[in-house]
């Protein structure tokens, strides 16, 4: 075991005496770290209050048929109690493989997996290439830089909305289109463009971030490294290789694990540009919203067990994401 | 979890001398001189990514100056007819304002509540290890990533219960399920910048930790403190899922809910919620601008550091 020194007391922990008796350790880490626990107090205090209850509260209600005809409502002055009554793993089997388990959740999830790799991989690219370009000596890269991060400088309810007017039958890009005498398609009802759609829409929001991000990282990166590549004669791809790529690591991959985090959650996108029509272009994230409060009768149960199936996907992948990361010795940076 | 090793991380060598040494050798070349094709070309992908970037905006400007609520079909006649009505109308008969005080309520109520709760445990994990430090952060962690799907359904019922949907203060505590975890994430990111000396130099002259916390830290952490609060609030701002859920009166629209109601499935009035979306645009982009160096230092703190 390392030895660590707790910085704020100067005492080490790490090499311990032979193991004191339990009552003794409790008091004597009370003791030690009561601070600790103080200070991070409130933070325990509102994560069990608005997360770990809720998140308690929802658990449960998978294993219900809740639904907004069975729970407590009050209507007027009458107040109604709650029916839904306990159903075990049955919304689970339902989801998973019950009939037309392919169209409510596997379709979704495939689309869901594709829309993150496809977005993240564009925006890591994409960010990538401008990021180069705004590292070089270039009269007018403040100038460009402003104007890059504008897609993310406005909030993206508001982008959104200016992308609807643009893709709307009718709208500019589709009027574009039929002037040069291409193919105009239906961005918002046909199931292929609307996803098209989506991921354009948000590959623009999602750009800026990411260059933004990794010209931190190529800033950072040693100047004298260059020259001595140059020095070794490298050209400028063997350069890329060898000295920019493994500099941007640690920035690479904290900012690809929070854009796949965020791609996958993407709620805003796909909610705003759709609403509830295109059923067939809904991630896993707005589809678990549709059946919870996009329909009536609102199913609460299924809705709240997709949300429970997302976190474990997530959970899933952040944890082989780590180990990965973890076996080729590098760390996160977040 | 590998933030909990203490804040040196590694920097990974960026080149190892054998790869360097094996490349071959090409013409000698000054550093940072580029051909002049080079340097065209440069530039033509950036003007042409900055009018990818800007156009969609400027659209939504120009569009907003059309006082029809079709003209976005046929945008070349705006040109013509160009007039500020939208923006008067806007605000003068909508609830333009009643939007911006619930919007301003809410994410300024989650930047304050956020920042409060998460400033002594972002401390806390900067500098003390305790037991169930490495379970604490893996918490922090996990929370940040909950997809809105996960808390929507049961928060919906837990505030029904309490009667707090359309209210102000049930939105502010939905945000902090997430402003707490991630303000003390970025707080914790910006205390391992502060040198640890400065707590010696305050346990030497007898402070206690929260004294020294309080007396010492807080004042050095003010920068901390206020790119935790601008991500707050801009979060807040912008969230959509929550917002459109849980208020239902008109008059408490946050920006986000309020503009969509500007389409319904009878009526749509594009050049309006064109005028509105300006309007937002431009102070919180302002705003954004004035931050944002701040703000990707703050989320990538460790990895640029390194």
């Amino acid at each position: 075991m390392t030895v660590a020194i707790d910085r704020a007391t100067g005492k080490r922990r790490g090499d311990r005496a032979p193991r004191p008796g339990r009552l003794q350790r409790l008091k004597h880490s009370y003791q030690k770290y009561w601070y600790a626990y103080a200070m991070i107090a409130p933070v325990v205090v509102v994560l069990g209050g608005l997360v770990l209850y809720p998140l308690v509260r929802g658990f449960y209600l998978t294993f219900t048929d809740a639904n907004s005809l069975n729970s407590a409502r009050t209507i007027g002055v009458n107040h109604i109690d709650a029916t839904y009554k306990f159903i075990g793993l049955d919304n689970y089997k339902d989801i998973l493989w019950g009939p037309t388990s392919y169209d409510r959740f596997w379709s979704h999830f495939i689309w869901t997996i594709v829309w993150t790799a496809l977005c993240v991989a564009l925006h890591y690219c994409i960010g990538l290439g401008l990021a180069l370009l705004l590292n070089q000596k270039l009269r007018g890269r403040t100038f460009y830089r402003l104007i890059l991060v504008l897609p993310w400088a406005v909030p993206t309810f508001v982008t959104v909305f200016g992308w609807r007017f643009m893709l709307a039958d009718g709208g500019i890009i589709n009027s574009m289109l039929d002037a040069v005498h291409l193919p105009s398609p239906l961005w918002l009802e046909d199931t292929f463009w609307q996803r098209f759609a989506a991921i354009m829409v948000n590959t623009w929001c999602g750009v800026p971030f990411m260059m933004v991000s990794l010209l931190g990282g190529l800033q950072s990166i040693d100047a004298t490294l260059y020259e001595a590549a140059e020095m070794d004669g490298a050209n400028a791809w063997q350069q890329f290789r060898y000295v920019t790529l493994p500099g941007l690591r640690s920035v690479s991959s904290t900012v690809v694990l929070l854009g796949i985090i965020w791609t996958f959650n993407q709620f805003a996108v796909i909610f705003l540009l759709f609403g509830n029509t295109a059923p067939d272009a809904q991630i896993l994230v707005t589809w678990a919203y549709y059946l919870g409060f996009g329909q009536q009768p609102r199913d609460f149960a299924q809705s709240a067990a997709y949300g429970m199936l997302l976190l474990a996907i997530l959970i899933v992948f952040t944890s082989f994401y780590r180990r990965w990361l973890n076996r080729n010795e590098q760390q996160l940076a977040i | 979890m590998s933030t909990a090793t203490p804040p040196e991380i590694k920097a990974d060598s960026p080149a190892s001398p054998q790869a360097l040494a094996s490349l071959s050798r090409g013409p000698a070349r000054r550093r940072g001189r580029r051909s002049l094709g080079g340097s065209l070309a440069s530039h033509g992908i950036l003007i042409v990514a900055s009018l990818i970037a800007l156009f969609p905006i400027a659209w939504l400007v120009f569009l907003s100056l059309g006082p029809d609520k079709d003209d976005y079909l046929h945008p070349g006649g705006i040109w013509d007819k160009m007039t500020f009505d939208n923006y008067s109308f806007v605000l003068q008969h909508t609830s333009f304002f009643d939007w911006m005080k619930s919007s301003l309520i809410v994410s300024l109520g989650t930047t304050v509540v956020g920042v409060m709760v998460a400033a002594t445990t972002g401390y806390a994990v900067s500098r003390m290890r305790f037991p169930g430090y490495k379970k604490f952060m893996w918490v922090l962690l996990v929370t940040q990533m909950f997809p809105i799907a996960v808390l929507i359904v049961p928060m919906y019922q837990i505030l029904s219960d309490l009667q707090l949907i359309d209210s102000y203060l049930g939105l502010i505590l939905v945000y902090c399920s997430t402003a707490v975890p991630y303000s003390a994430w970025l707080l914790k990111g910006y205390f391992d910048t502060i040198p640890f000396e400065i707590d010696e130099a305050g346990r030497v002259d007898g402070l206690t930790p929260f004294g020294t916390f309080v007396r010492l830290i807080l004042p050095l952490a003010k920068p901390g403190l206020a790119v935790a609060a601008f991500y707050n609030f801009i979060t807040a701002f912008g969230e959509v899922a929550f917002a459109s859920t849980f208020m239902l009166d008109d008059s408490k629209y946050t920006f986000a809910v309020g503009l969509q109601s500007f389409i319904s499935e009878h009526d749509a009035q594009r050049n309006l919620m064109a005028a509105t979306a300006v309007l937002v645009a431009i102070p919180v982009s302002a705003f954004f601008y004035l931050v944002q160096k701040n703000l990707v230092t703050g989320l990538t703190a460790g990895g640029t550091k390194g």
